[in-house]
């Protein structure tokens, strides 16, 4: 009867089939596009020692070369296949950006959910969300590198503890909107217990708007990877990443430009293949904002 | 068991206003206010009132989805209102409810099947076929074909979806239902639909409902007893025959006269009730419904009236037309004179000259 | 078609072959599928239906208020004192819905600006209307809320929305409607957010202001009852289409066409007595994606013959004010 509706959940409105897969392309290409680009990336990185060379040999006759048959994107200043080491680089920028928007989703959630539930444990653990909110992320990893020394693994960590605040805010509000809903009201009049509440009535409704955000905290990491790698507190240097490619060959920009080039581009559209994908996963859950546009 | 399947006592629930760390008193909603009842094996009560009267935060307290501020809630002699999760988790195959929102009240990923099956997943392990089994038959009993076990609720109707809504309140074969306005939602031509169901069930089971609503027609249709709240407290409850046929309370009176009549015929000389509701953060002292009523006396703006028993077997809480003493032979004088007559069929030609003019 | 053709003088709102889609991801839903009706000044109409009837459509089609981008009015002409509403500017659109045609909503939250105080909004409109001052559009405004009888009129002017209750919102709503003394007054279902006390009082006052004011008032409501106490005469809406159009009383005394009859006794009526079951209208309504052949209620009608399945009825006469599209309709009237 009204026009106007309710604030908008999102709501399946019928089984995925296999067959759907072309229309739902059609309806959606900011979805298909970037989960394209970024399966193609994904190949790209996992088949790394198949299709492209050892990325860490070094050959002191064979410094800045042009591009050839055998290094398609020439060597950088220490001889090394430019070629192999942007696409192994993949492998760190990927690894980086989905691990720590694995880790922050995953923290965030567990901590957004309990503080949609837990009136003193919200009261207490927001305010320190709040708080880590406030510290920069290169910061964190300076001085957490500092302590330990260089890793991926703490990388992944000082990357995904500024993200999860935002993270565990988001879970939070949509818990407490879903929490107060009929249906979960109607489930635990049925005698449902509150772990099954919370796995079968609220997680799921949690999901979509963890989808989105977790594609922008993958964006964030790989460009904050690139970031901190380039200013050489990031990856070891030994290992090939696109933030250390850039680092190490910006003195010979003139020389050979496709050793810079050639990571700054894939960072680009990695970045860019993420937040396409994200950006069409919220006007797949959020048709209203799709709208607006 | 002898006595009422559930009896409740003096309940009361107030919900205070923000938390009271800096102040020394926090103004309190007073939604219901010492509310007492009994409901029998099989019979249908129903709880009438606008919209703030307490009535839904009765059903919520019923089911204990909220905890009373105090007061009792006995399931065959067993008070629930006190009892911990556990205990609880038991007397929940008693009661169950059916919600108003036939949307919101599904969730939207499950399909009917897993809907109207969990419940009794809660209390035992079923296995494939069994909950097939299940569903289907719960699906059957509310009129549904079992192959809509597959369907999200996105895919039903909204007749269908509270059909649903019914099968899961169903499935746990319970002895009470509490119907929280659950055909308001509904087209009239499928409401009948909903309250036929309702009503070939409560034969065929001996299933008690406690039908909240505020659709006098469906509960005159459907109620054996009518209990009528105002601002949290019930200011009339009797049969439901005796209370649409002479209502007491100027307020029931008024909540009659006002329910609009599909009847061009009748004409409608004055709204029945001036003014509006009060707040239940600040209700008037005394009788809560003084400051609109016609009737209302010196005594109405100081005492609360007590419910008085009245010689049919009705209870009413009004200084005026139940006082607390002389009570017989005034149910027949308060019967005389209706606060707000109706004029009837000498001003149908009236009525037809308007219409044609 | 010549149904009770109202002579050109009584003429306020004449409304033919309105036909408007509603445009999904990939369905066309027909909401109204090419209804014609009029209302005669100083009349109120009710427009009666279960929701997905088309009831509320339209008005908006009338209104053109319909979104945008999901909904086209793709047929049809809406003359109202003779000039087609479908083919002014927006520009005069907007001129004509201030001034000559006004609505309320259901919810008045929608249509009350929250930030602004009710005075100012009723003021606004009486200052755009009559290019009064800015004191003088203020009186009128307190004015309007006495004219609602909102209590206390002097303080309530000064009130934001949210400070009002939903009934005092709904007279705050009709003041500001009823402000610029439009001749046609749409009322989409302004009572069924409000307590049977409070509606009772809204319709009176709705009644009372129409025969002061000699406003038309087209009111739209799935409540029977509401019909039968306020409206003179009534359009009664299925699936898209006008089934039949009738003045009050003929309606609830004869209706002509079955889904009116399941309606009207679908509705739980004390004066029938106390039934065992309610007689009920068995099925659902049909979906306007697909083409409906025939008539559109055959699925469910209990007095289907074949030729409702094949051929659609058009509204005809079956009584002298009194019209509807059934095949059978005098078998209806009868039963």
């Amino acid at each position: 009867m009204t026009l106007l509706s309710a604030p908008v959940e999102y709501v399946p409105t019928g089984r995925l089939r296999i067959s759907d897969v072309p229309r739902l392309t059609r309806r959606h290409p900011l979805v298909s596009a970037g989960s394209g680009l970024l399966a193609l990336l994904i190949i790209l990185a996992l088949a790394a020692p198949l299709c492209a060379g050892d990325p860490v040999n070094m050959d002191p006759f064979k410094r800045l070369q042009p591009p050839s048959a055998e290094m398609w994107f020439g060597s950088d200043n220490l001889g090394r296949d430019v070629f192999a080491r942007t696409i192994f680089g993949a492998r760190i920028s990927l690894m980086v950006g989905l691990l720590s928007a694995a880790s922050a989703a995953f923290a965030g959630l567990l901590i957004g959910v309990i503080a949609g539930y837990s009136r003193s444990f919200d009261n207490v653990v927001m305010r320190v969300m709040d708080g880590l909110m406030s510290i920069p992320t290169i910061l964190l990893a300076i001085a957490l590198i500092s302590l330990t020394g260089p890793g991926i693994g703490i990388l992944i960590v000082a990357i995904a503890i500024p993200e999860t605040p935002a993270v565990a805010r988001l879970v939070r509000s949509v818990v407490l909107g879903v929490r107060e809903r009929p249906y979960v009201e109607a489930a635990l009049c049925g005698g449902a217990r509150l772990p099954k509440v919370l796995w079968r009535h609220i997680l799921p409704s949690t999901i979509p708007p963890l989808m989105v955000q977790g594609a922008t905290v993958c964006a964030n990491a790989i460009m904050t990877e690139a970031g901190l790698s380039f200013l050489g507190v990031g990856v070891p240097p030994e290992i090939p990443s696109w933030g250390n490619m850039i680092a190490s060959s910006r003195l010979y920009l003139a020389m050979a430009p496709l050793t810079i080039f050639a990571p700054g581009i894939c960072l680009a559209v990695t970045v860019l293949a993420v937040n396409l994908l994200g950006d069409g996963l919220r006007d797949l859950f959020d048709p209203r904002a799709k709208r607006r546009r | 068991m002898n006595g009422p399947l559930l009896k409740v006592e003096n309940l009361t629930k107030h919900y205070p206003l923000g938390s009271g760390i800096f102040k020394k008193s926090i103004p309190v909603i007073r939604a219901v206010e010492d509310v007492s009842f009994s409901v029998e094996a099989g019979e249908t009560l129903c709880i009438v009132g606008e919209s703030g009267c307490g009535k839904s935060t009765v059903a919520r307290l019923l089911m204990r989805l909220v905890q009373p501020t105090s007061g009792r809630v006995m399931i065959d002699g067993t008070d629930i209102a006190g009892l911990k999760k556990d205990a609880l988790h038991a007397w929940r195959r008693r009661m169950q409810m059916v919600f108003q929102d036939p949307y919101s009240s599904l969730n939207p990923r499950l399909t009917a099947g897993q809907i109207i099956a969990e419940p009794v997943e809660n209390f035992e392990r079923l296995s494939r076929k069994q909950r097939q089994a299940l569903a289907a038959d719960l699906l059957r009993k509310v009129g549904m074909s079992p192959e809509m076990m597959h369907r999200l609720p996105s895919e039903l109707s909204g007749g269908q979806r509270q059909r649903l809504g019914i099968a899961r309140a169903l499935s746990l074969n319970p002895s009470l239902i509490i119907a929280d306005e659950a055909v308001s939602a509904l087209d009239v031509s499928v409401q009948a639909q909903i309250l036929n169901l309702l009503l070939d069930l409560q034969l065929q089971m001996g299933i008690a409902f406690v039908f909240i609503s505020h659709d006098l027609g469906v509960v005159e249709h459907i109620a054996h007893r009518v209990a009528v709240m105002y601002l949290g407290r019930i200011v009339e409850l009797a049969p439901s025959e005796a209370l649409f046929a002479k209502p007491v309370h100027p307020y029931t009176e008024a909540l009659i006269a006002a329910a609009p009549v599909p009847d061009p015929t009748r004409i409608r000389l004055e709204a029945p009730v001036e003014g509006e509701v009060p707040s239940p953060i600040n209700p008037p002292s005394g009788c809560a419904f003084h400051p609109r009523c016609p009737l209302a006396v010196e005594r109405c703006r100081i005492d609360v009236p007590p419910l008085v028993p009245m010689p049919d077997g009705r209870v009413v809480a009004c200084h005026v037309r139940a006082p607390a003493t002389d009570i017989p032979g005034r149910l027949a004088e308060a019967g005389d004179c209706p606060l707000y007559p109706v004029a009837m069929s000498e001003t149908l030609s009236a009525r037809a000259s308007r219409v044609h003019r | 078609m010549q149904l009770h053709q109202i002579a050109g003088n009584d003429l306020l709102l004449d409304v033919r072959n309105l036909e408007t889609h509603f445009y999904g991801e990939d369905s066309v839903t027909r909401a109204l599928g090419g209804i014609s009706f009029q209302v005669k000044k100083g009349e109120t109409l009710g427009v009666v239906g279960e929701s997905g009837c088309g009831k509320s459509v339209t008005a908006l089609s009338i209104l053109r208020l319909l979104p945008k981008l999901t909904a086209r009015t793709v047929g049809g002409q809406v003359r109202f004192h003779g000039r087609d509403l479908l083919e002014l500017s927006d520009r005069e659109m907007r001129k004509i819905r201030g001034d000559q045609i006004a609505m309320i909503f259901q919810e008045p939250m929608t249509s009350l600006n929250p930030v602004y105080t009710v005075g100012h909004q009723i003021a606004e409109a009486v200052q755009i209307h009559a290019k009064a001052s800015r004191s003088v559009a203020m009186e009128k405004a307190e004015e309007m809320l006495r004219l609602v009888r909102i209590a206390d009129p002097e303080r309530r002017v000064n009130n934001y929305p949210h400070e009002m209750s939903g009934g005092m919102r709904q007279r705050a709503m009709i003041a500001m409607a009823l402000a610029c003394s439009p001749e046609l007054l749409i009322a989409d279902e302004p009572t069924t957010a409000l307590d049977v006390t409070i509606q009772a009082q809204i319709l009176r006052l709705i009644v009372d202001l129409k025969e002061r004011t000699g406003t038309a008032v087209m009111f739209i409501t799935h409540d029977l009852g509401v019909v039968a106490e306020t409206c003179q005469r009534v359009i009664v809406m299925y699936a898209g289409q006008i089934v039949e159009q009738a003045n009050v009383i003929d309606l609830f005394a004869r209706p002509a066409h079955p889904y009116t009859q399941g309606l009207m006794r679908s509705v739980p009526d004390r004066r029938r007595g106390r039934q065992p079951r309610l007689p009920e209208i068995p099925g659902i309504v049909p979906s306007l994606r697909e083409p409906i052949f025939g008539c559109s209620f055959a699925p469910r009608c209990p007095f289907v013959i074949d030729i409702c399945r094949e051929k659609t009825p058009v509204l005809r006469d079956v009584g002298s004010s009194h019209a509807a599209a059934c095949w059978r309709a005098e078998e209806v009237m009868g039963a």
